[in-house]
This record gives structure tokens, C-alpha cells and sequence, in this order.
């Protein structure tokens, strides 16, 4: 475990140098602009799998938590100049406590409830961010980002620099929760909550830790993307799409370990950049659609599983 | 006096609404609420159903007529979905909750796209020689467009219960949810049981959709927005509880027809999951069911 951690650390590091030098590498803006996405995807996929995957309590809802980062970001932005750094700092604590708030309402009740609650979740912020002037209401706004620092090459160089090392220590989050008690905990609860909570496990706590770190990553993932787009508007920021792949990439990738989204987000995010640029997005959705029921229908341990990573690891 | 006729004419639209509401839940009272299949592709299986019904609508058909030539296929429609449910899951020993919404959040994205790849994604709605005349009873002023479809509810709620609840193949429906084993024990093939149930589930929703295409326009992505309200019907219903449902849809379409004339109409898409969440947190059993 020693071991692992360590080479955990240094590729964290290599992916986070490689991620500083990149914009010396790479001429063309575009290759940042997509790449954001694809990072944007990484930290997403891997933010819904602390409680999705781990503990087993789907959220569709994750285009809630992102749009509250985004909202958020954008109005301390424009309201008190807040810096991007502070941005994301307040959108991870936000979403923390909107995981617990939706948690506490919801998690006492098992599985579907909690679902269906998170699809309401999403709904509910769209509903009272349309009706909140201040913030643009359905026809939204725009949102001057702050100049990129002078190490930078430019706003995009700048932007995908910022999202590298949010997803970096996203996925170093989910993979301590993974090996901490925590993850103990969760997989427990997802074996079977009854039996955890018979031995002693505190279920209830555990998955109110959960919401509130998935919640965290969630918005934080959000809060730079008004500097990203310049323009925030209700339903891009709670968009379908984000709901979807957030739910697809780790079901795709393999749901057990904190490899699986990475995997998943990679693959399905390039697929979709090159998707949109070439085909239509109308399509591009209906391939992400059959992709996800033909791995829940036919694969549903994920592409880690397929390969056999993971095959000797006892199922929880 | 004006301020009672706005309340007057807000309780009536909540009334006629909710109903509708109900017609749109039916589906998923049974295949969610008695069979515990989580088919979250149900709002978009009545947007399809609309769809249906306005292409026969084109060829000079009047909607519920329309409507009722579209059970038969819709049924035939659900049969084949629980064939391939069942088929990728219930040879597994049983599906996990997590497994089965995401295979029907998939399917009903496939939907959606192929409605609109089908019938592009403008608005569509009928036009019948009914349609944008209303009943004016003293203060009150009740559109057609609203009060025929809020009628088909109770009728295909009452034809389903009666189904349900008196019939030797009903009673094999509600018992399947209970005790699988006990049925196949009698005689009876649950899997064969379950599918005609979610035949039956999947053909209320061309009714349903007739009912929404008649009360406004429609879009292929319009099942989106339903998702809420008809979950939370059918939750706060108790599960399986069918009448039930008629009750609380109401009472939906009455708290979202009072802020959208109190408030703003902008708020009521809320409505209806503040009222799930609420009901969640505070009586996770349903009004009107038992504790699970």
C-alpha cells in the first residue's frame, strides 16, 4: 500500500509538471480549450464516484452541484473581484454542504429515493437561479475573467493549467477516501447497508461524508468554467449532458476504484470533442446514450474489469 | 372579488392539471410502484406517446381516438422493453437499483434523440375543433384543451384499479411484487406476469400522452420535466397505491397553479420536488401507503 501511494504520488506530480509545461509544448489554443473539457470531465466522473460508486447511491444530480459552481464562481466574481483560487475554495465548501443538506434530507431513506431526489435537485437551483435577477435570470451573463497571470501563456493555456490541478487533487481525494476507512465504510454500506449497519458501521455518517466530498469535487469542477466560457447561462450550467456523462464515465471505466472514472472520462470526454467538432451533437448524446446501456447491459464491472485489473480483487 | 375569482379559476386549473398529472403517473405507479422497477424512461415513453398521436392526428384523426389505437402497440412496445430489462438483468439473479436507472436514464436519452432526429425539435400540437374553446360557469372559465384530457384520468385510473383489483390476471400483478416465489409455486409464470404488467404500464402512456400533447405543445425533450412531478406522485402516493396518486397529483397541480398565479409562473417547475423532498424527509412511507 506504502508502495502504491508512493508511485500515486509521483505520477500525480509528472501529470501536474506535464500540465505546467504543456502550454510551452503545444502551440495551437485549441488543444487547451478542449483539453479543459476533457480535464473538466476527469474531475466530475471521479467527484460523482466517491458517493456513486463507492457507497452506491447514484446522483443525477451532478449537474446541480456543477451549476451551483458555476453560479457561484461567477457572482463572487463579478460582485467582490474574488480571485479564481478563493472561487473554487468556496464552490467545493458550497457543494459540501448541499451534498449534506441533500443527504440529510434523503439518505434515511435507501437507494431509488435518493435518486429521484437528486433529480429534483437540479431542477430546483435551475428554478430559483431563472428567478434571481442579480444573476442574470434565463437569459444569463457575462462574465469578464480575470486576466491570466504573466507565466501564462493565454486565457485557455491559463484556464486548462487551473483545471489540471483540480482534477489532480480531485483524483488524489477519491483515491484516500478509497483506501481510508471511509472507503472501507462505503463499500460496506453498498455490499449491503443492513449487515454494515448491524456491525457497527455508522452508514448514516459515512454517506453524509460522502455527499459532502462528491458535492465538494462536484462544484469545484464548475467554478472555473464561467472564466472558461465568458458567459454563464441556467441551462448550460445545469446542463443534461453533465448529469449523463457524470453517470456514464464511471460506469463506463469501472465504478470500484478511482482508475475507472479517469478511464472513463478520458476516453468518452476525447470521443465527444471529436464528436461535437465532427458530428452533430444530437448524435453525439445518442451515442453516449447506447454506449451506457450497452456496457450497463453487457459490462457492467467497466472497462477496468474487462481488462482484468482488478479481477482478484474480492467484490464487496 | 377579483382576488376569489383568481383563486376560484387557480384551484379549478390545479384540479384539471393534476389530473393530467395523474395520467402521466399511471405508467410509473405500476411498473415503479407495484413492480418496483425504477422506469424513469416513462415520462419519455409518454412524449413518444404524444408523438404517436399527433402523427395520426395529421391523417385528420381525433386524438383519444387516436390514443386508443396506439395501446396496442405501445403495449406490444413494453413487452419488449421488460424482455430486454429482464433478459440483461433478472438472469442475474435480480437487478441493482443503480444498474436499472441508468439502463432506463440511457434508454430514454435514446428516445428523446430519436423523437427529435424523427420530428426535428420544434413544438408540435394538435388542433381539434374543441381545442381553444372554454366553459364558462359564472367566474369560472375552463378550457377544453384541459378539461377533456383532466377527464381521460380518472376514467384509465379507474379502468387500471378495477383491472388490478378484481381480476384474476390483476391480482397475479400485485402479487408478483410480493412474492415471486409463492407465484411460481401456484402455477403462474412471474416473468411472464411481470411483462404483461409493464405492457400494460408502458400502453397508459399513449393515453397520458394524448392527454399532454391536447393540453400544450410538446417538444421530444418534454418528459425531462415531468420526471419530478410524476415521481413524486407516485411516492408520495405510497408505493403502489393507485387512487392514491389521483389525490396527490391534485394536490400538485393545485400548489403549482397557486404560484404560478400568486407567484411567478416560472417557480412551479420546483414545485412539485419541494413538495417530494418535503414529503421525503418528513413521511418516507407515502399518505397514503404502508411502510415499507
Amino acid at each position: 500500500m506504502k508502495k502504491n501511494s508512493l508511485l500515486f504520488l509521483a505520477g500525480a506530480i509528472i501529470v501536474l509538471t506535464l500540465g505546467f509545461l504543456m502550454p510551452w509544448l503545444l502551440r495551437n489554443p485549441f488543444y487547451f480549450f478542449a483539453g479543459y473539457v476533457v480535464l473538466q470531465y476527469v474531475t466530475i466522473a471521479t467527484g460523482w464516484n466517491i458517493l456513486g460508486g463507492y457507497a452506491g447511491y447514484i446522483n443525477f444530480g451532478a449537474a446541480g452541484f456543477f451549476g451551483a459552481g458555476v453560479y457561484l464562481s461567477a457572482f463572487l466574481f463579478t460582485t467582490f473581484g474574488l480571485p479564481l483560487p478563493l472561487c473554487i475554495l468556496a464552490a467545493a465548501i458550497v457543494g459540501a454542504v448541499l451534498g449534506v443538506l441533500m443527504g440529510y434530507l434523503t439518505l434515511r431513506i435507501q437507494g431509488v429515493y435518493f435518486a429521484i431526489a437528486t433529480l429534483g435537485l437540479v431542477v430546483v437551483l435551475e428554478t430559483i437561479v431563472h428567478n434571481i435577477s442579480g444573476l442574470g435570470g434565463a437569459s444569463g451573463m457575462a462574465v469578464y475573467g480575470p486576466r491570466p497571470p504573466a507565466w501564462s501563456l493565454g486565457p485557455s493555456q491559463y484556464n486548462f493549467t487551473v483545471m489540471v490541478v483540480i482534477a489532480v487533487a480531485s483524483v488524489a481525494l477519491a483515491r484516500w477516501v478509497e483506501i481510508s476507512w471511509i472507503g472501507r465504510g462505503l463499500r460496506a454500506v453498498r455490499a449491503s447497508e443492513d449487515a454494515a449497519e448491524c456491525s457497527g458501521v455508522p452508514t448514516l455518517r459515512l454517506k453524509l461524508v460522502a455527499c459532502a466530498l462528491s458535492g465538494a469535487v462536484l462544484a469545484a469542477a464548475g467554478a472555473p468554467y464561467p472564466f472558461y466560457t465568458s458567459f454563464v447561462e441556467p441551462v448550460t450550467a445545469f446542463s443534461l449532458i453533465i448529469g449523463l456523462n457524470a453517470i456514464a464515465m464511471p460506469l463506463i471505466g469501472g465504478t470500484r476504484t478511482w482508475v475507472g472514472p479517469v478511464i472513463g472520462a478520458l476516453l468518452l470526454a476525447s470521443v465527444q470533442q471529436i464528436a461535437t467538432v465532427t458530428i452533430s451533437s444530437e448524435l453525439n448524446i445518442l451515442f453516449v446514450g447506447a454506449v451506457l446501456i450497452a456496457f450497463v447491459a453487457f459490462a457492467p464491472g467497466g472497462i477496468s474489469d474487462l481488462f482484468g485489473r482488478n479481477k482478484g480483487r474480492a467484490r464487496p | 372579488m377579483l382576488s376569489i375569482d383568481i383563486l376560484l379559476n387557480a384551484i379549478v386549473t390545479g384540479i384539471l392539471l393534476g389530473s393530467v398529472y395523474a395520467s402521466l403517473a399511471l405508467g410509473l405507479g405500476i411498473t415503479f410502484g407495484i413492480l418496483h422497477i425504477p422506469n424513469i424512461a416513462h415520462p419519455t415513453l409518454v412524449v413518444a406517446g404524444a408523438f404517436f398521436v399527433y402523427t395520426l392526428t395529421q391523417w385528420g384523426i381525433d386524438p383519444i381516438v387516436a390514443a386508443v389505437i396506439g395501446l396496442v402497440p405501445f403495449y406490444l412496445l413494453g413487452v419488449v422493453l421488460y424482455a430486454f430489462y429482464s433478459a440483461v438483468f433478472e438472469r442475474k439473479g435480480g437487478a441493482n437499483v443503480l444498474q436499472s436507472l441508468t439502463l432506463f436514464f440511457g434508454l430514454s436519452l435514446v428516445i428523446e434523440i430519436l423523437l427529435s432526429l424523427g420530428f426535428g425539435s420544434e413544438l408540435k400540437s394538435v388542433s381539434v375543433s374543441y381545442i381553444g374553446l372554454s366553459l364558462k360557469l359564472g367566474v369560472l372559465t375552463v378550457p377544453y384543451r384541459l378539461l377533456i384530457p383532466a377527464l381521460l384520468a380518472p376514467v384509465t385510473i379507474a379502468a387500471v384499479w378495477l383491472y388490478l383489483s378484481r381480476t384474476n390476471s390483476g391480482t397475479a400483478i400485485r402479487a408478483v411484487a410480493h412474492e415471486e416465489r409463492a407465484l411460481s409455486i401456484a402455477g403462474l409464470n412471474p416473468a411472464s406476469v411481470k411483462r404483461h404488467a409493464f405492457g400494460i404500464a408502458t400502453a397508459t402512456a399513449v393515453i397520458a400522452g394524448a392527454a399532454l400533447i391536447m393540453v400544450g405543445p410538446i417538444e421530444p425533450f418534454a418528459g425531462r420535466y415531468q420526471i419530478g412531478r410524476v415521481f413524486a406522485i407516485v411516492v408520495l402516493a405510497g408505493m403502489g397505491s393507485i387512487p392514491g396518486s389521483l389525490v396527490i397529483a391534485i394536490i400538485i397541480g393545485i400548489a403549482e397553479a397557486l404560484v404560478s398565479s400568486y407567484l411567478n409562473p416560472s417557480w412551479s417547475p420546483g414545485v412539485a420536488f419541494a413538495i417530494l423532498l418535503l414529503g421525503l424527509a418528513l413521511r418516507p412511507q407515502g399518505l397514503f401507503g404502508a411502510a415499507r
